[in-house]
C-alpha cells in the first residue's frame, strides 16, 4: 500500500527524524492560510502516489502566503500520471546545502532489509544505481539485531566528512529503521536528506510503502489508506476480497490463482488480443466472488469479451458455474463470454452452465483465442 | 526416485483442526502420505478422524511420533511463529502453505531456519507432490502422474495447469513443488535445481517463473553452469504493468529490475527451452525426453 508524503512524513517524525514544519489543504484558502501562519516561504507540494511530481508541476517554492494560494490553485485539481490531486502539502522551504539519498528496502537476495545511503541525493536513486553504483553504500540489517551504531555510522561517514553531521546522520537512519519496522514497511526513504546552510540535518521528503501484509495487524497504519487515490473498481474489488488490476485492454479475465490469471493474460496478448484486467477469485470456492467479478469487470466499458479460466483444485468449478448463473440472471451481459473450467467437479460445472443457455470448454488455449476474436468483434 | 518426499516421509500437520488445516488432512491422507501427528495447542489427546493423534505443540508430536515434515496450515499471524517451531523441534522439513506472512517476519523465520540446517519450502506456496507416493500441501493429487519430469514453480493453478497437460500426455513427474509466490521464501530455484540434478529418476525438469525479482535469472546462471539435465522455462507475467503487486506479493516489476523480458533471456542466455505458451511444455519436455 502507497501511502502520502505526509503521511510518511507523520510516521517519521514521530520516530524523531527531522522534518519541517508542514499541514495539509484541500483548498487554496486552506494553503494561504498555513502559509501565513508561518510566515515564511513554503513548498506547496501535490500529493498523489505517483513519482515525478516535481516534473509534472507538482511542486511549487512559494515566497507568499498569496503565491501559495495561487499555486495552490493550480496544483489542487490538476492531473499527474491519470491521478488527480486532491490535496497538497504545504511545507516551510527548508534551504539545501547538499542533498543526500537515505532509504530502507526488503531486499529479496539477502532476504533481509537493506540500507542505501548515496550523497547523491535528490535525484532517482534507480539511476544513480546504474550510472554510478559506487556512489551507493548497501548495508544489510539482521533484524534480530537491529541497526548497530556502528553500521549506522558507517553510513554517516560514508555521506559526511563532519562528525557532528556523520552522528547525526547516524542517529537519523536508526529512527528511519525504527520507522519501517513499525509502520510494516516494504520501503522507506528519504529523499533528499539535507543539510542547511546553518548546519542542520532535514528530511525534506519522505516515502513509505507499506506490505499489505502488514495491514491486517496494524488497523492505525491500514486506516492512512487514501481510496479517492486509487482507481474505483480496485478499491471496489479489495472490498470484495478479490485481487483486481485494472489495465488497458478489451478482454475481460476472471482467473483462479494469481500465475495463471498472469499465464492467462499474457495468452491473450499471444492471440493478438489485449487483457482489460488482472483478476484472481483466490482459492475458496465462493459464487458470491464470482458475482461480485462480474460486476466489476462488466462495469469497465472497454471490456468486449469476457474469460473464465478456472482450474478447479480447491476451487469447486460448480461454484464457479452456480456464480455466472447467478450473476448473469440478475445483470444480463452486453458482451459475449467464453468459460474455460476444468477439474474439480467439471462434469456437474458443465451440466449447469448448458441447462442455463451456456457453453464451455476444458481447454485454455482455444477459450483464449475464442475471448480474443469476440472482442475484436467476430465470432 | 524423488526430491525432498517420498513414501517414507512422516507428516505432522500445524493447524490441522482447523478449516483448510482439516479438508487437506483428509486429502493428503487418502492420497496416502503417511500422517503421522496433527498439532492444535489445547487440542492435545484427542484424534483426528479418529486416528491421527493431536498435541499441543510440535515438539511433543515430534518426540511421540518421529514426524520428519511439517505442513503449515495456520493464519498469516501465527505462521512465522509455528515455522520456527517446527525447525526448531527437529523435522527436516518445513511446509508452509499460508499466505499473507508479513515479509518482515520472514527476514527473522529465514536465518532461523537456515541457522538449523532445516529445508522450508513457502510460505504462500502449494507445497509439493511426489507422485503415486506422497503429497504435503494442496497440489490436487489425481492431476499427477509418476515419471521423469521434476516440476518447479512460483504458482499454484499455472502449475495445475502444466501438470495437467503433461499428465494427458503421458508425461509423468518425479515430484512437483511449489516454492511460493513470496518475495522471501525458504527454498528457491537454485535449490530444487541442484535436487533435480542430484535425483536420477529426473530426466528434464520444468520451471515455471513469473516477474518480480532476480530468482530466475541466478537459476539461469545455474543450469548454464552446473546442469546437465535440460530444463523448459516459462515466465508468467509479460503483460504485467511495472510497480504493481500481480497477486502474488513477490510478483512485481521494481523499476527496471524484474520484467518477464529480463528472465526469458537469461534463460535464451543458458540454453534452456522457452514455453511460451503453457501447453508449448509438453512438446518442448517431449522432445528433451528422447
Amino acid at each position: 500500500m502507497n501511502i502520502h508524503e505526509y503521511q510518511a512524513k507523520e510516521i517519521l517524525r514521530s520516530h524523531g527524524v527531522p522534518i519541517p514544519p508542514g499541514e495539509v489543504a484541500t483548498t487554496p484558502a486552506q494553503a494561504e492560510a498555513i502559509a501565513t501562519t508561518y510566515g515564511t516561504a513554503v513548498m506547496v507540494k501535490a500529493q498523489v502516489h505517483a513519482g515525478g511530481r516535481g516534473k509534472a508541476g507538482g511542486v511549487k517554492f512559494c515566497k507568499t502566503p498569496a503565491d501559495a494560494k495561487e499555486k495552490a490553485t493550480a496544483i489542487l485539481g490538476m492531473k499527474i500520471k491519470d491521478l488527480t490531486v486532491e490535496k497538497v502539502l504545504v511545507t516551510v522551504a527548508a534551504d539545501i546545502g547538499t542533498e543526500a539519498y537515505v532509504g530502507i528496502i526488503v531486499d529479496r537476495a539477502t532476504k533481509k532489509p537493506v540500507f542505501m545511503v548515496s550523497a547523491a541525493g535528490g535525484i532517482d536513486i534507480e539511476e544513480v544505481a546504474a550510472t554510478t553504483p559506487e556512489k551507493i553504500l548497501y548495508v544489510p540489517v539482521d533484524v534480530r539485531y537491529g541497526l548497530p551504531t556502528y553500521d549506522a555510522m558507517r553510513m554517516g561517514f560514508f555521506l559526511y566528512e563532519d562528525v557532528k553531521l556523520a552522528r547525526g546522520a547516524a542517529k537519523i537512519m536508526q529512527h528511519l529503521y525504527a520507522a519501517f519496522m513499525a509502520a510494516g514497511c516494504s520501503l522507506a526513504e528519504i529523499n533528499p536528506l539535507v543539510v542547511t546552510p546553518t548546519g542542520d540535518l532535514l528530511a525534506v521528503d519522505g516515502k513509505m510503502v507499506i506490505d499489505d501484509n502488514e495491514l491486517d495487524r496494524k488497523p492505525d497504519i491500514a486506516a492512512l489508506r487514501d481510496e479517492s487515490s486509487e482507481e474505483p473498481s480496485e478499491v471496489d474489488a479489495r472490498n470484495a476480497n478479490l485481487t483486481f488490476i485494472k489495465l488497458d485492454g478489451n478482454v475481460g479475465c476472471v482467473v483462479n490463482g494469481a500465475g495463471l490469471a498472469m499465464a492467462t493474460m499474457d495468452l491473450v496478448k499471444y492471440y493478438g488480443g489485449e487483457p482489460a484486467n488482472f483478476l484472481d477469485i483466490g482459492g475458496s470456492s465462493n459464487p458470491e466472488k464470482v458475482v461480485n467479478a462480474l460486476r466489476i469487470i462488466t462495469a469497465d466499458k472497454n471490456v468486449k469479451a469476457i474469460l473464465f479460466n478456472i482450474f478447479g483444485g480447491i476451487t469447486r468449478t460448480d461454484d464457479v458455474a452456480n456464480g455466472i448463473v447467478t450473476a448473469t440472471k440478475a445483470n444480463p451481459l452486453k458482451v459475449p463470454i467464453v468459460i474455460r473450467l476444468t477439474g474439480t467437479n467439471e462434469e456437474l460445472a458443465m451440466k449447469i452452465l448448458t441447462e442455463n443457455g451456456f457453453t464451455a470448454s476444458s481447454d485454455m488455449d482455444t477459450a483464449v483465442q475464442q475471448a480474443v476474436a469476440l472482442a475484436k468483434g467476430g465470432k | 526416485m524423488s526430491v525432498f518426499i517420498d513414501k517414507n516421509t512422516k507428516l505432522v500437520i500445524q493447524g490441522i483442526t482447523g478449516r483448510d488445516g482439516s479438508f487437506h488432512a483428509k486429502q493428503m491422507m487418502e492420497y496416502g502420505t503417511q500422517v503421522v501427528a496433527g498439532v492444535t495447542p489445547g487440542k492435545g489427546g484427542q484424534k483426528f478422524e479418529g486416528t491421527v493423534p493431536i498435541f499441543n505443540t510440535v515438539f511433543d508430536a515430534v518426540k511421540a511420533t518421529g514426524a520428519n515434515t511439517s505442513v503449515i496450515y495456520v493464519p498469516p499471524p501465527f505462521a512465522a511463529d509455528a515455522m520456527m517451531e517446527a525447525a526448531a523441534a527437529g523435522v527436516s522439513l518445513v511446509v508452509c502453505i499460508t499466505e499473507g506472512v508479513p515479509v518482515l517476519d520472514m527476514t527473522k523465520v529465514y536465518p532461523f531456519v537456515k541457522e538449523r540446517g532445516v529445508r522450508l519450502l513457502g510460505p504462500n506456496c502449494p507445497g509439493l507432490i511426489t507422485p503415486g507416493e506422497s503429497k504435503v500441501g494442496i497440489i490436487p493429487g489425481r492431476i499427477c502422474l509418476p515419471g521423469p519430469v521434476g516440476v518447479v514453480s512460483r504458482s499454484g493453478t499455472l502449475t495445475y495447469e502444466v501438470v495437467y497437460q503433461l499428465t494427458r500426455a503421458g508425461i509423468g513427474q518425479t515430484t512437483c513443488v511449489g516454492i511460493g509466490g513470496d518475495p522471501i521464501n525458504g527454498t528457491n530455484f537454485i535449490d530444487c535445481l541442484e535436487a533435480f540434478e542430484k535425483d536420477p529418476a529426473t530426466k528434464a525438469i520444468a520451471m515455471m517463473g513469473e516477474i518480480g525479482g532476480t530468482d530466475e535469472q541466478e537459476a539461469a546462471e545455474y543450469v548454464k553452469k552446473h546442469m546437465k539435465k535440460p530444463v523448459v522455462g516459462f515466465i508468467a507475467g509479460q503483460t504485467a504493468p511495472p510497480g504493481r503487486r500481480m497477486g502474488h506479493a513477490g510478483a512485481i516489476i521494481s523499476g527496471s529490475s524484474g520484467t518477464a523480458a529480463e528472465k526469458l533471456e537469461a534463460f535464451a542466455a543458458a540454453g534452456m527451452g522457452i514455453s511460451k505458451r503453457p501447453m508449448d511444455f509438453v512438446e518442448l519436455i517431449r522432445a528433451r525426453l528422447k
